[in-house]
């Protein structure tokens, strides 16, 4: 039978550090996203509105997950 | 020393550290060991030098110098999430714009000017669709005549037509447009200015509408 230790102080570090790098990544491209969009908006392109604005939303849930995950590792280690 | 007992055997002392009990059950007084630290709880310097040879006031106030990492990163990440937060609010927010856009629809005709009013090369300006509008009108040959919204696609600044030229100015930041087609020639603009549509009748100029453009 496999015991499930928490996370060493080593390991959640390595951990959070993977997390912060894709979530900046996210949030850069949610930056473009948006600047795109008030571009295209601004020049009366109206197709490219619902489909960023989804994109952008599936970005958010993806780190907010990220995050839950780091307050769920915090949890374990108490 | 515990007492005999009643036959005259020696009583054994139950308590692990008590004295003569070492050896017997392979352990020592408890007291004689230094309590072992967790790694968890290891404050390691910044230099990573062991802490006895860090400054006194390093161990007079130490600090878990792995543990203020891991933190301050956890922070900031919950600080990056608040951002995405804030994008995604802005997209929706753009969204909500255009459904109410949307559901105004299209301005009605308006009256600009009388194309005899207007000489070769000369500006009149007005306001379309709505009051907070404020768009020119140019007459740019005998039979020909331009409109424009006057905001400056960069940062809205007010655009000056300079007929004389073919382009349109923007004071601002220095962007020109072409008088003709309104597309930007030069400076930070990037997009055209939104062309309001005209109709001519009866000698009369009305505005019909407003184009968008990206390019």
């Amino acid at each position: 039978m496999s015991v499930r230790r928490p996370f060493t102080r080593a390991q959640r570090a390595t951990i959070v550090n993977g997390m912060l790098s894709f979530v900046v990544i996210l949030v850069v491209l949610q930056l473009w996203l948006l600047t795109a969009t008030m571009n295209a908006y601004l020049g009366g392109d109206r197709s490219v509105i619902w489909p960023a604005a989804a994109a952008s939303l599936a970005c958010l849930l993806l780190n907010a997950g990220l995050l839950r995950y780091l307050y769920h590792i915090e949890r374990t280690r108490q | 020393m515990m007492p005999p007992t009643d036959d005259g055997r020696e009583r054994i002392d139950a308590r692990i550290d008590s004295a003569g009990r070492e050896g017997l059950t392979g352990t020592a007084p408890a007291n004689i060991y230094r309590p072992l630290q967790d790694a968890e709880q290891v404050t390691i310097a910044p230099d990573g030098r062991p802490m006895e040879e860090q400054p006194v006031w390093r161990t007079d106030f130490p600090i878990d110098w792995p543990q203020d990492h891991y933190v301050e990163r956890r922070d900031f990440m919950k600080f990056m999430v608040l951002t995405s937060l804030a994008f995604t609010v802005g997209q929706f927010w753009i969204a909500a714009e255009n459904w109410w856009r949307r559901t105004t629809g299209e301005p009605e005709l308006a009256r600009v000017a009388a194309a005899d009013d207007l000489a070769v090369g000369a500006t009149h300006t007005f306001n379309f669709p709505t009051a907070q509008d404020p768009c020119i009108l140019v007459r740019d040959g005998e039979r020909s005549f331009v409109a424009y919204s006057q905001r400056c696609t960069h940062l809205s600044c007010a655009v000056v037509p300079r007929a004389e030229e073919g382009v349109i100015r923007c004071p601002c930041h220095e962007g020109y447009f072409d008088l003709a087609s309104g597309r930007p020639i030069a400076g930070p603009p990037r997009r055209p200015l939104s062309r309001v549509r005209l109709e001519i009748r009866g000698g009369q100029i009305y505005a019909a509408g407003v184009e968008e453009r990206t390019v």
